[in-house]
């Protein structure tokens, strides 16, 4: 009897809180879908919950961003878990398509890197449009600077433009050059809670809630431009790579009506990426 | 930041408002972390049963591996799930990586050592009480399991209640795993990492009350079965 | 008189048959050695009497006899045959303490009745004749756990009379009991003895072993220090360990 009980006991339990059901929609919906790997800027900027609606309207797909670090997108599409990949690292992008992870590599839009910082200024850079000089000023003056520090697209490119500036922040780190290691609202959070300056893409400043008293301190330098690509992962490699869907995705992207749904998204009237599909 | 107040006039606007979104969010956090404790509990339960009931070789050892297994930092389980269901990995064909499949595997991997750790201890303690007079009464191996099992059960429920608490809670396996993606692998506690790094503190802030409001609630509920159960001496 | 005179014919059946013996029982713990060398024969149908005082090793001897724990050195034979849990099926046992499982006053009665094999409406009637034997038909829907202590021993000697054991060990089942409960508790034991169940009794009350007991063993130190008929030992003790106990001092060795 007890043994009755208790098997009784665990399957009413199951069975009361609806578990046993089907986890994932309905089965016909369950298959049209592709997962793209992406980046936290285009997700946290609301770029994607402004577009992928239009596209799924359009063609019943279901688009399932994983919005990660660009590094750690780009690691994840060459293990072959997504169908397409949204990032915006173009050397590190030609190399994932070299190697055979990605079919071919097309431009797809452009927003730009800007240095936020505190409104003391300690290093005095407001207002500046040189990048590199504004850079060295900041290693001069030792003034704190919050680094992503997570290998992405915007460390990346934050990367370059110390080399640019002749400024070896390796020496610097722990000290002046802090590397928070996460993605890139929580740099902002943790930057502007030490008053560092920080470089940020502009499409997650501008949405970004929590920015206090800080001010765009440097911006402007065509050196800053970060461009946006996008890739079919390879289904050669990778068999299990929705080939039609995902095209269809990155067609519609490049497409006239994808690009204007890029152009039309802007949060307090300002425009946050600009479409340059060629 | 705003104060307090503010916070969970937010948080209460944001339960009244009846926000399809959260609504589908909170219910997806259960499902997930409901489910994952009970099938930690399918496998913990009867482990832990047979490890606090009976002598065997290398036993001390097998408790000391439970007991750490208990520590399992979610970043690693989660790495590790995700290896073994990422499209190169070996179990890549099932198809399971991003989805609340995948979630729920990582959840029950974290608390199934919690579960069979402290029913182990539960019924270590119990077994003390019974053992001489189920050897009395020639109780075979299987019958004085299930028995424990069944004796205890106003315990375990506490057992439960631990591996429910550190699944809800946490965040580094199922971000992982579950990719954290809108509609679909969504839950409370990704969408409070969405939310901070989106720098909307105030609606992480009244997400993560929405998210005590339910354990509390799931607290309250099994206190009370459990204190129904005390007056019985059940307990 | 007449009852010493039964006691005695009686006594001498211990010749036939014994149901239970132990040869050269030894048991160590801790390095001491608790249990020295003991040997006994237990007839059917007889109530033996073990008293003895505190840490004398009586409760050990019990479970030794009982196979509950395994002896150091020496055996315990069943009908002759080694003791294994086939043959603890045939036997029981009441302890100081009830165990009482989680479960009401009649699902503990189920539990024993599953244990020993009994399944559906053959078990319902065991259950309920049990109960009715036991006049226990107002609580069997009760938790066992919440019974006053004199009610969970009558339920615990109930439980240890299903399947009707050949032999009913009892560890001081009345220890902590009230005089009624006492009573009640006796009364069961003698329909047992009634009923042909051979009896091992632990206990510290004279009153209760000249009630109970045919036969007394008498220990100390692990050893038997006297045996012999109930009223023999308790009238005319022969050992200074049995006389010092008796008349209510404390006997150590070697002390004039």
């Amino acid at each position: 009897m007890f043994r009755r009980n208790f098997l009784g006991f665990a399957t009413a339990g199951l069975l009361a809180l609806g578990l046993t059901g089907p986890l994932t929609g309905s089965a016909a919906a369950q298959d049209n879908f592709i997962i793209v790997q992406s980046t936290t800027s285009t997700q946290n900027s609301g770029l994607f919950d402004h577009i992928l609606p239009i596209f799924q309207d359009k063609t019943g797909i279901d688009v399932r961003v994983v919005a990660v670090g660009t590094g750690q997108a780009i690691k994840n599409a060459a293990n072959g878990d997504g169908d397409v990949l949204f990032v915006h690292a173009k050397p590190a992008e030609e190399k994932f398509v070299a190697s055979g992870d990605g079919v071919s590599r097309a431009d797809v839009m452009y927003n730009d890197f800007v240095i936020v910082g505190p409104p003391s200024d300690p290093a005095g850079v407001a207002g500046m449009s040189d990048v590199a000089a504004a850079m060295a000023k900041i290693a001069e003056t030792e003034s704190a600077f919050a680094s992503r520090g997570d290998d992405s697209g915007t460390h990346k490119a934050e990367q370059r433009l110390w080399t640019d500036a002749g400024v070896d922040v390796a020496v610097a780190s722990g000290g002046w050059y802090r590397e928070t290691g996460s993605g890139m609202g929580a740099t902002l959070n943790t930057g502007t809670g030490m008053s560092a300056y920080i470089m940020t893409d502009r499409a997650t400043w501008i949405s970004f809630g929590n920015k206090g008293d800080y001010q765009i301190a440097v911006e402007g330098d065509a050196k800053m431009f970060n461009q946006y690509g996008i890739i079919l992962v390879n289904p050669e490699k990778h068999p299990n790579v929705k080939v039609e869907q995902g095209q269809q995705f990155i067609d519609w992207v490049l497409s006239k009506e994808g690009q204007a749904a890029i152009a039309d998204y802007k949060i307090d009237g300002q425009q946050l990426f600009f479409p340059n599909a060629s | 930041m705003e104060s307090f107040s503010a916070i969970l006039i937010e948080a209460i606007g944001l339960i009244l408002s009846w926000d399809p979104d959260v609504i589908e969010i909170i219910m997806l956090s259960l499902r997930v972390t409901l489910t994952a404790v009970a099938a930690a509990c399918l496998i913990g339960l009867p482990l832990g049963a047979i490890v606090g009931a009976f002598r065997f070789p290398m036993r001390t050892g097998v408790i000391v591996a439970m007991n750490t297994l208990m520590g399992l930092p979610p970043v690693v389980v989660g790495l590790l799930v995700y290896l073994m269901l990422s499209a190169s990995g070996p179990m890549g064909v099932l198809g399971l990586l991003y989805t609340p499949t995948a979630m729920i595997i990582a959840q029950t991997i974290l608390v199934t050592p919690i579960v069979a750790a402290l029913t182990r201890q539960v019924i270590e303690d119990l077994n003390g009480e019974y053992a001489e007079q189920f050897a009395s009464l020639g109780v075979g191996p299987l019958d004085r399991v299930l028995a424990l099992l069944w004796d205890a059960r106003y315990s375990l429920l506490t057992v439960a209640l631990a591996g429910f608490g550190r699944a809800v809670a946490e965040v580094g396996a199922v971000i992982i795993v579950g990719g954290n993606i809108n509609h679909v692998t969504r839950v409370m506690t990704t969408t409070i990492a969405l939310e901070t790094s989106k720098g909307n503190l105030e609606l992480a802030l009244a997400l993560g009350l929405i998210l005590l409001v339910i354990a509390v609630i799931v607290n309250g509920l099994l206190m009370a079965i459990r204190g129904t159960a005390a007056r019985a001496a059940y307990v | 008189m007449s009852e010493a005179l039964t006691n005695i014919s009686a006594h001498s059946a211990v010749t036939s048959a014994p149901l239970l013996s132990a040869r050269g029982l030894c048991f160590d713990a801790g390095g001491q050695r608790l249990i020295d060398g003991i040997d006994l024969d237990i007839a059917p149908g007889r109530c033996t009497v073990i008293m003895g005082a505190n840490g004398s090793g009586k409760s050990l001897l019990l479970r030794l006899l009982h196979g509950l724990i395994e002896p150091t050195d020496g055996a315990v034979s069943w009908c002759g045959q080694p003791l294994d849990r086939a043959a603890r099926r045939e036997q029981a046992m009441v302890f100081q303490r009830p165990v009482m499982l989680r479960r009401s006053v009649a699902a503990n009665l189920r539990f024993a009745l599953s244990v020993r094999g009994v399944r559906g409406a053959k078990r319902k009637a065991q259950e309920e004749e049990t109960i009715a034997r036991a006049r226990m038909d107002a609580l069997k829907d009760k938790p066992a756990r919440v019974l006053s202590g004199g009610e969970q021993q009558r339920l615990a000697m109930a439980r240890a009379m299903i399947g009707a054991p050949r032999m009913l060990f009892l560890d001081e089942p009345t220890a902590s009991l009230d005089p009624a409960s006492i009573l009640a508790i006796e009364q069961l034991i003698q329909e047992a003895r009634d009923n042909g169940t051979t009896i091992v009794l632990v206990t510290h009350d004279p009153g209760q072993a000249r009630r109970l007991g045919d036969d007394l063993f008498f220990l100390h130190g692990g050893r038997i220090a006297e045996t012999g008929p109930i009223m023999q030992v308790l009238e005319k003790p022969t050992s200074k360990a049995a006389q010092a106990w008796l008349s209510g001092r404390l006997f150590v060795p070697n002390t004039p």
